[in-house]
C-alpha cells in the first residue's frame, strides 16, 4: 500500500488540522478560552491523535487495518454495553460474545471468507446470545435483553467491520488501491460531521429533532452536508468513481452517517446518557466518534460492491487453510 | 516498577482513572469503598496516585488472596495486603484489628471495604464494626469514602472471567471520625451514607 495518492490524501489531512490548530489558537489568542473554545481546542488535539492512529493503521497495510477495527470494535462494544445495564444472567454470554464471537468475526473478516463475515453475527452469534442467556435462568425483562446484546454487536462490530472490508473489494482497474476507498468513506463520513459542526455552530437555528439531538440543526445539515459533498466530489480521482458518482456516494455518506449519528443520539438517551464515555477528549467516548460510520459503512460497502458489480462471495469462498483446519 | 506498570495496566484495561489531588495530604488515611467484586482492591489501589499508591495496603481476605501462585504474588509482592482469615474475623477476634493497626502505625495507608463481604446486586450493605475501632483508637486518621461502580458487573461474585467493561472510581470529601459521644452504630451509618452518596452522581 505505497500508495504516492494516499500519501497526498494524509497529507491533505494534515494541512486541514494545520489549518484547524492555528485557527483555534488564534481565537483563543482574540476571545479568551471560553468553554467552546476549549472544546474546540480539545477536539483538533484529539483529532491529530485519531488521523495518527488512522494512518499508522493503513501503512501497516492489511493486518495493521484489521487489528485497528477489532480493537475499535472491541472499544466500541464495551463502551455499549457500559452503558447498557446488563444484569448478572448476561455475564456468561457476553463473556462469549467479546472473547468468542468478536475475534472469530474478524477472523472471517480478515481471511476473508466472504460468506461467514455475512452470517457468522446475524445468524450463528444472533442464536447464540439468547441461548445462552436462557441457559441462565435468569427471565426478567429476557427480551429487552437479549436484543439489547444483539444491536450492541450488530453495530459496533458487524457493521463498523465492513470498513476494513473496503480492502477487499475487488473492483477492475482499481486493484491495490482499496486503501483509498476506506480513506474516502471515513473521510468524508467524518469531515461530514465536522462542517455540521461548524456551520452549526455559526447559523445553527432550527433543530431537527431537538428531544434527541439538540447540536443537529437544520442549517447545519444542509451547509455542512453540501460543503462535504463538495469535499467528496473534489476527491474522485483517489476513488474508482467518477466525479459525479463521487458526488453521488458523498451525498449518500453524508445522509446516512447524519442519522447514523441521529440513531445513535436516541440510544444514547434512553440510556441516560449524554456521552459514550470519556475516551477521547472533547468529543466523549469512541462512539461519539464513530457513531455516524456505523450506518454509512455497511451502506457504502454493499451499494459500491453492486455498482462495481463485484462478486465478493466468489471471489472470498472459504480459504483453503480453514477448510484444511475444519477437516482436521 | 513492576507495581507501576501493573497499576497502569489495571487503569488501561478499567478505563479508571488516578485521583491526582489524592496525592497532597500528609495524614495518614483509610479509604472505605464499597465491595463487589474481586477486582475492587486492586483498581482501588491503581487508581492512587503513584507515591501515596505505594504506601498503601489493601485490607482483604486470606482465603480468596492465598489461592494460586498469581493470586499471592499480587497479594504479597504487588500491593502487599493485609491478609485477615475469613473465620477469625467473624469471631471478632483482636488479631485483624491489631494487625491493621501496626500496619498504620508503621506508615501505611489502608484500603478496606467496610461491607465484609462482596454484595451481589450491586446495594452497599451495612458497615461492619472494624472501622469504628480503628478509627476511634487512631482519631488522627483521615476517612476517605470511595465509590466503585461497574466492578460487580465486570467480575462479579461467583464468575472466573472478567469483562472488558469501564469501571470507576469516584472518591469523596474526607469524613470525620467518630467523636466520643457518637454511638457505634451512628458512625457507621453515616460512613455508609457517604459512600452512598457518590454512587448518586
Amino acid at each position: 500500500m505505497h500508495d504516492p495518492e494516499l500519501l497526498y490524501l494524509i497529507g491533505g489531512v494534515v494541512a486541514l488540522l494545520l489549518i484547524a490548530s492555528i485557527t483555534t489558537r488564534m481565537l483563543i489568542q482574540k476571545n479568551g478560552e471560553t468553554p467552546v473554545l476549549g472544546n474546540l481546542r480539545q477536539r483538533v488535539r484529539a483529532w491529530w491523535w485519531m488521523t495518527l492512529v488512522f494512518a499508522s493503521s493503513i501503512s501497516m497495510g492489511r493486518d495493521g487495518v484489521f487489528g485497528f477495527y477489532l480493537l475499535l470494535s472491541f472499544l466500541a462494544l464495551r463502551e455499549f454495553i457500559t452503558l447498557s445495564p446488563t444484569p448478572r444472567g448476561d455475564h456468561r454470554t457476553l463473556a462469549w460474545v467479546f472473547f468468542v464471537f468478536v475475534p472469530i468475526h474478524y477472523l472471517f473478516a480478515w481471511a476473508p471468507w466472504y460468506g461467514m463475515f455475512l452470517i457468522w453475527i446475524p445468524v450463528y452469534a444472533f442464536v447464540f446470545i439468547p441461548i445462552r442467556s436462557a441457559l441462565s435462568g435468569d427471565t426478567d425483562r429476557f427480551l429487552e435483553r437479549s436484543s439489547r446484546i444483539q444491536w450492541g454487536v450488530l453495530i459496533c462490530v458487524y457493521f463498523l467491520s465492513h470498513l476494513p472490508m473496503m480492502l477487499y473489494l475487488p473492483i477492475a482497474g482499481y486493484e491495490g488501491q482499496n486503501a483509498k476507498l476506506l480513506f474516502f468513506v471515513v473521510f468524508v463520513t467524518q469531515i461530514s460531521d465536522v462542517m455540521q459542526y461548524l456551520f452549526g455552530k455559526l447559523f445553527g437555528k432550527t433543530p431537527i429533532a431537538p428531544s434527541v439531538s439538540p447540536s443537529k440543526t437544520r442549517e447545519g445539515l444542509l451547509y455542512g452536508g453540501t460543503a462535504a459533498i463538495l469535499i467528496g466530489t473534489l476527491l474522485w480521482w483517489a476513488t474508482p468513481f467518477s466525479p459525479v458518482a463521487a458526488a453521488a456516494m458523498s451525498a449518500l455518506l453524508v445522509a446516512v452517517g447524519f442519522f447514523g449519528g441521529l440513531v445513535m443520539s436516541a440510544v444514547k438517551r434512553s440510556l441516560g446518557a449524554k456521552d459514550w464515555s470519556q475516551g477521547i477528549p472533547g468529543h466523549g467516548g469512541v462512539l461519539d466518534r464513530l457513531d455516524s460510520l456505523l450506518f454509512a459503512a455497511p451502506v457504502f460497502f454493499h451499494i459500491t460492491g453492486y455498482y462495481f458489480g463485484t462478486q465478493m462471495a466468489a471471489a472470498y469462498s472459504q480459504p483453503v487453510w480453514i477448510k484444511r483446519l475444519l477437516e482436521w | 516498577m513492576i507495581r507501576r506498570i501493573l497499576a497502569f495496566l489495571v487503569r488501561l484495561t478499567t478505563g479508571v482513572r488516578t485521583a491526582p489531588e489524592l496525592g497532597e495530604i500528609h495524614k495518614r488515611r483509610i479509604y472505605l469503598a464499597n465491595h463487589s467484586s474481586h477486582l475492587d482492591a486492586l483498581v482501588l489501589w491503581s487508581a492512587i496516585p503513584t507515591l501515596r499508591r505505594h504506601a498503601t495496603r489493601p485490607v482483604a481476605a486470606a482465603e480468596y488472596w492465598q489461592k494460586g501462585r498469581l493470586r499471592r504474588w499480587l497479594a504479597t509482592r504487588a500491593f502487599n495486603a493485609i491478609l485477615i482469615p475469613r473465620h477469625l474475623a467473624n469471631m471478632r477476634d483482636e488479631d485483624p484489628l491489631e494487625k491493621m493497626l501496626a500496619a498504620i502505625d508503621n506508615g501505611a495507608d489502608l484500603i478496606l471495604f467496610p461491607e465484609g463481604t462482596r454484595s451481589k446486586d450491586g446495594g452497599i450493605g451495612p458497615f461492619k464494626s472494624g472501622i469504628y475501632h480503628l478509627a476511634s483508637k487512631r482519631t488522627e486518621l483521615e476517612l476517605i469514602p470511595v465509590f466503585l461502580e461497574n466492578l460487580g458487573r465486570i467480575l462479579p461474585k461467583g464468575e472466573l472471567l472478567p469483562l472488558p467493561l469501564i469501571a470507576r472510581a469516584t472518591f469523596g470529601h474526607p469524613i470525620s471520625g467518630p467523636d466520643p459521644t457518637e454511638p457505634k452504630t451512628d458512625f457507621l451509618a453515616r460512613a455508609r451514607d457517604a459512600v452512598v452518596q457518590l454512587s448518586a452522581n
